[in-house]
């Protein structure tokens, strides 16, 4: 203030500020700062604070409108965001303040991303548990008490409180377990073999670009339509058979045929994925096995599929989970029943999506259908551990296959 | 064992290009040849010539006649594999196996043929390769830990080691020293001069002072210009080579005027 009288009136060159050298700033400022820490520290309470705040803010906002758990959640992540925003650009700066807002935003897309995965599994979970502690749900198969086929007369009985929900899922698990099995037992050698094709001897011709497009194809074919093709190259290789006097299953419809159908809708994912893995191993690898006077096949067996086991065992987990939720291909193939059958090549077979889908659409008893229902979620929670598992299975081979990198 | 090699007039193609041309050389047995020039100039692609590697690569094909003592392993019926056999190779970058342990690096030879050494014959061959490599002390005492812990320099023993191991007639090796550090670099080329007693050694360097140290002969690259094929120039005594070279183009490169 001592010097306000001198500035009073202003000139020319208090206005500019002063000539000369001194306006010219060196260009190199203007894109790095003077220090290295200004203008970018909050504390780092900072956004957790923010957050309670906008969640604060966000519930009273909501209940002024009208109360709603979703309501309050979106104010709260709008206000948490401006806010956030708003703060960091005053007390820091425009270019932190962006990435604040971009930060918060990818945020955001992840818990939104999440939010289906976690209600299926939660939801299934508080639903289908109830299911599972059913006695026998696991063990027995879809019987009364005394073995005899489920009826409605049992659900009624369940109504009338005279015992508990019957009927077990034993048949379904057998089913799905025995025809993924079969089919990934058919589909990994012909797609592994594929893929080995496509990446260690095909070079570019035709034939390789053929097949890459019809692996491309294939991927998008609906799962009915699979199912259609396996029924019906069933009935086809069964006429062959028998018109050749071979002993031949007198049904298409069988654990055999849906395991075929499954195969197509296998084969793709594992060629592709295996194909992946391949190409990543590096060459070197392979011409350091050469260089050793080690055949191609020797090379690709003992060295190639060995360094891409894990990720191979990976993409034949993730195929088999594509497979193992299959309803439709499996329910004009291999049908339904009620009882255990562990003949791939004779007789009807159930498996855990069919059977969730029926006792969903055809309840057993269709004036009181929560034991089917109860059956139902039971079953699609079984599916998902089943899913899970296999997942975590393929996580464990591939730790333990993975190429050892430590040990220095 | 160790065999002389031969190349008469051999041309070495990728697809149409023409990337070395007219080859003549004689290397003898138990010695230590050095390959020198600019990059780009076909020694990798000539070095690769010798145990029939270059023909892995698609569209890769050699004219020519190449004699390893009086067998030309481009004639009609030899076996690519059996060559390889004969002829071991180390490569630029050490590549030992990930999914192998030191002592499974070393006998990779025999396991990923299939071959069943007893226990007592592998470890003999791990032994005596590992002895021969200069790498049994550092690693007698984690055979069984993964090769790809192992710092690089001591890497690039273990693939000599596994070549070694199967006991070819001539080693060849492509910049076996460039991503080495120059005590690691000491140690391989220390180790060069012990195996040529045993084998005939061809290297490729960029390193001159290296190729003057370990050889007793040397042959000079050179390439026109880009899409030119590269030739080999002269082929002399290393001390010719690098003192008194009856060609300019030598003369200027190993002074260091170009390249
Ligand atoms: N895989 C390949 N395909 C086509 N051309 C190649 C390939 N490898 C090398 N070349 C060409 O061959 C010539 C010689 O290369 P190279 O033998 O690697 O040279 P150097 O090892 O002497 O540096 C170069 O012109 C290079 O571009
Ligand atoms: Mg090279």
């Amino acid at each position: 203030m001592t010097q306000s009288t001198k500035d009073k009136t202003p000139t020319a060159s208090s206005v500019q500020g002063p000539a000369g050298p001194s306006t010219e700033v060196d260009p190199a400022q203007i894109i790095r700062p003077k220090s290295l820490t200004a203008g970018n520290r909050l504390p780092k309470w900072f956004m957790p604070a923010v957050l309670a705040g906008a969640a604060v803010l966000g519930a009273a906002i909501s209940s002024a409108i009208g109360f709603t758990i979703t309501l309050w959640l979106i104010l709260t992540a709008i206000l948490y965001v401006i806010g956030v925003y708003t703060i960091t650009r005053i007390k820091v700066g425009p270019r932190k303040a962006t990435d604040m807002l971009w930060r918060n935003l990818v945020y955001i897309a992840f818990v939104l991303a999440l939010i289906p995965l976690v209600s299926v599994i939660y939801s299934v979970s508080v639903v289908g548990f109830q299911g599972l502690t059913n006695p026998g749900f696991l063990t027995s198969e879809f019987v009364d008490a005394d073995g005899r086929r489920m009826r409605s007369s049992v659900d009624q009985g369940t109504e009338a409180g005279e015992h508990g929900v019957m009927g077990g899922i034993a048949h379904a698990l057998v089913g799905s377990l025995a025809i993924t099995l079969t089919a990934t037992i058919i589909s990994v050698p012909i797609g592994l073999l594929t893929s080995i094709y496509l990446v260690e001897y095909a070079r570019g011709g035709p034939l390789s670009r053929g097949i890459t497009f019809f692996v491309d194809v294939m991927t998008g074919i609906p799962s009915i339509v699979a199912g259609l093709f396996g029924a019906a190259a069933m009935v086809f290789f069964l006429g062959i058979g028998n018109s050749l006097g071979l002993p031949m299953p007198s049904q298409s419809r069988m654990g055999l045929t849906a395991a075929v159908a499954l195969c197509v809708l296998m084969i793709p994912v594992v060629v592709r994925t295996t194909e992946e893995m391949l190409r990543v191993v590096p060459n070197e690898l392979r011409e350091a096995s050469y260089a050793l006077g080690v055949r191609k096949w020797r090379t690709i067996l003992k060295v190639v599929i060995p360094t891409a086991i894990s990720g191979i065992a990976a993409g034949v987990t993730l195929a088999v989970a594509r497979v193992i939720g299959e309803t439709a291909p499996i329910l004009i193939t291999a049908g339904m029943t009620e009882f255990i059958n562990w003949n791939m090549v004779s007789g009807w077979m159930a498996t855990l999506p069919v059977f969730i889908y029926e006792q969903f659409t055809r309840p057993t008893d269709p004036n009181f259908s929560d034991p089917s229902h109860q059956r139902a979620w039971g079953a699609a929670l079984v599916l998902i551990m089943i899913v899970m598992t296999l997942n975590l299975i393929a996580r464990l081979v591939a730790h333990f296959f993975a190429p050892k990198k430590t040990g220095r | 064992m160790s065999k002389n090699i031969t190349a008469k007039n051999l041309n070495v193609y990728y697809g149409d290009f023409l990337a070395v041309e007219g080859i003549n050389v004689e290397i003898a047995k138990k010695s230590v040849t050095a390959f020198i020039g600019p990059s780009g100039c076909g020694k990798t692609t000539f070095l690769r010539t010798l145990n029939r590697m270059h023909e892995v690569l698609p569209g890769a094909r050699v004219e020519g006649q190449l004699f390893l003592d009086d067998d030309d392993i481009y004639g009609p019926g030899v076996d690519p594999v059996t060559v390889r056999a004969m002829v071991g190779m180390v490569f630029q970058r050490p590549n030992p196996f990930p999914t192998m342990s030191i002592r499974e690096n070393v006998l990779a030879g025999y396991k990923l043929n299939g071959a069943r050494l007893s226990r007592s014959q592998a470890d003999d061959v791990v032994e005596g390769a590992l002895r021969g490599a200069n790498l049994w002390n550092e690693v007698k005492d984690r055979l069984d830990k993964p090769g790809s812990g192992l710092s690089g320099g001591q890497q690039q023993r273990l693939c000599i080691a596994r070549t070694v191991a199967v006991k070819p007639d001539v080693i060849l090796m492509d910049e076996p020293c460039s991503a080495l550090d120059p005590i690691s670099t000491l140690a391989i080329e220390d180790l060069i001069a012990e195996l040529k007693q045993e084998y005939t050694i061809v290297i490729v360097t960029h390193n001159m002072q290296q190729a003057a140290r370990v050889s007793e002969k040397t042959a000079f690259f050179n390439i026109a210009g880009t899409g030119k094929p590269g030739k080999m120039i002269e082929y002399d005594d290393t001390s010719v080579i690098f003192n008194n070279p009856s060609n300019e183009q030598t003369e200027r490169y190993v002074s260091g005027k170009f390249g």
